[in-house]
């Protein structure tokens, strides 16, 4: 009995201590492997024959895939970003096994059309698989908005029209659709365009990186909007003194605005000299163009915050 | 179903359950609960979707593991163990062994599953806090999960009823397999001509077809599951089953077993 115990309480001791080992061990392999090779692979690439493996399972593996697809971009991007190579591999497999998951459809038309580092900028692979999407799922109007929004992006207006007309078609379609068909056919260039559209994607994805991706586009349309108005008011104060103004502070005692005016995120704008309207915070505005400071080196992409 | 059947089939389930085969739904209740906390962590917009798909196919692949395991063994441990010899002593018929193996294997499979649907809802329940109407197609594709085991259990069965536990497990995973790719084999039969085209056609139609009984995807979707599917899975699978259970039922009646 005495021995019996001794076993146990040996064996047992033993079965802890290595397992804390083997885990202690393996982080230390991790720390040796460089993660980046492992991430970029894809063990089978073809699509039919990950089908045929699945024996019939080819809902759970689409979503294993879905997953694996969420998590690689998050991943990717939270490292700074990069091309995204496997971002299309990975949604198409999606696809391909379960064609009727909308998400994914949504998260291609965003993030393939992108241009890196937010996204895998391959705009012909965004196109190909939502209208794949749309061929499988012919009464679902927002793979057709998702398609409109890719030729909008391209500037391709025409086909961008045309694909919000045929979504308006559909029966539910949110009647907004039929807005933006008239609103591209005619002013597709417009910032107000713009902000109609990234403010119905804001508000119509449950995606959270999505929701995230149109309300910095908005804060860039916004900062594009507030850099038209501010302008002509720099112009005025050179006008009247002969020269550009140093700071705002000095048009506020000019009269000519009444406080330092905000960017989206609250922070105040600056001025350069030359009389260059720039923002304070770049790293908090991606994909701006204008009003980046001299110099501005861009940093990692950052999505945050939503609102 | 007469008395022996149904003495044998009850002894049957009985057998498995002492066999513990019911621990799997620990397993099973693990994963549920594991799936329904992580899958909105990890998920984005699919966390039904995934509950559903996650929790039918283990189901199934739960079901279709014990179906195997038990039923190649429902024969031939009978024989190993000698208990045959005092089971067909008495006036018990060995068809009506064969039919009460294949009832109390398909019982203790239909309760396993009924407790393991418990847990698909209940992760469901946890995971969208409420229940939709489309939630129905869930029980449906349990329904043909059911009726997938019933033709698995009669495959095992038969094979137990002429071959080794472990050529009859490899036998019974093949035509599982090959049954899942019923639909390509038939289509390929399409792509081929003469003689070759015969083969491959009864081949097809030879193997049961699981593909048919397969609607995770489309109810985890919240597709509607047509009426006459239901009724037509329903006849293939009792249709198919009574075939290999004849067949089980032919051999073992001629087989030599002093």
């Amino acid at each position: 009995m005495i021995a019996s115990r001794r076993v146990t309480a040996i064996a047992g001791t033993l079965l802890v201590c290595s397992m804390v080992s083997a885990a202690l061990l393996i982080q230390a392999v991790d720390d040796l492997r460089p993660a980046a090779p492992l991430q970029e692979m894809l063990y089978i690439s073809s699509p039919k024959l990950l089908k045929r493996l699945c024996l019939g399972y080819d809902g759970l593996l689409a979503d294993i895939y879905w997953t694996r697809a969420v998590q690689y971009f998050g991943g990717t991007h939270s490292r700074g970003g990069g091309t995204y190579k496997l971002l299309w591999p990975l949604l198409n497999i999606t696809t391909q096994l379960d064609p009727h998951l909308i998400a994914a459809y949504e998260f291609a038309g965003t993030f393939l059309l992108a241009k890196p580092p937010e996204g895998a900028g391959d705009p012909a692979k965004a196109i190909a698989l939502v209208q794949y999407g749309t061929q499988n799922n012919p009464n679902d109007w927002h793979l057709f908005y998702d398609l409109a929004f890719i030729y909008y992006d391209l500037k391709d207006y025409r086909n961008s029209a045309f694909a919000f007309l045929r979504g308006s078609q559909l029966p539910d379609a949110h009647p907004f659709l039929k807005i933006m068909a008239a609103q591209m056919a005619e002013h597709g260039g417009d910032l107000n365009t713009a902000r109609m559209m990234w403010t119905a994607t804001y508000e119509t994805t449950h995606d959270k990186m999505i929701r995230a991706n149109a309300a910095a586009h908005l804060r860039v349309i916004q900062v594009d909007e507030d850099l038209t108005g501010l302008e002509p008011l720099v112009e005025k104060y050179r006008a009247r003194t002969g020269r550009f103004p140093e700071s705002f502070t000095e048009m506020i005692s000019a009269g000519i605005i009444r406080s330092i005016p905000l960017d989206p995120l609250r922070h105040p704008y600056r001025l350069e000299p030359g009389g260059r309207i720039v923002v304070s915070n770049p790293d908090e505005l991606p994909f701006l163009d204008q009003g980046l400071p001299s110099g501005y080196v861009p940093r990692p992409p950052k999505l945050s915050p939503v609102d | 179903m007469n008395s022996r059947v149904f003495h044998i089939a009850t002894n049957t389930f009985r057998e498995a359950v002492r066999d513990r085969v019911l621990y799997n739904l620990i397993g099973f209740a693990l994963l549920m609960s594991a799936a329904a906390v992580l899958v909105g962590q990890v998920s984005i917009q699919i966390e039904r979707l995934v509950v559903i798909n996650l929790g039918l196919t283990a189901v199934s692949l739960f079901g279709i593991v014990i179906a195997i395991f038990i039923g190649i063994g429902l024969v031939s441990k009978e024989i190993d163990k000698r208990t045959l010899y005092t089971v067909l002593s008495r006036p018990v018929r060995r068809w009506e062994f064969i039919a009460g193996k294949f009832f109390g294997l398909s019982g203790t499979l239909v309760v396993n599953t009924f407790f393991m649907a418990i847990g698909v809802f209940a992760a469901l329940a946890y995971v969208s806090h409420h229940f939709v109407s489309s939630d129905f197609g869930v029980l449906i594709a349990l329904y043909f999960i059911v009726l997938q085991f019933i033709i698995i259990t009669a495959l095992a069965l038969f094979f137990s009823s002429f071959s080794t536990p472990i050529f009859s497990a490899i036998f019974a995973f093949w035509l599982f397999v090959i049954g899942s790719f019923a639909q390509d084999l038939r289509n390929f039969s399409a792509m081929t001509h003469g003689l070759v085209r015969w083969l491959v056609t009864g081949a097809a139609y030879l193997v049961p077809n699981f593909s048919a009984l397969n609607v995770i995807t489309q109810v985890a979707h919240g597709e509607p599951v047509p009426l006459n599917l239901i009724v037509l899975n329903t006849i293939y699978a009792l249709v198919y089953s009574i075939a290999v259970l004849s067949a089980a039922v032919l051999i073992f009646e001629r087989r030599n077993l002093k």
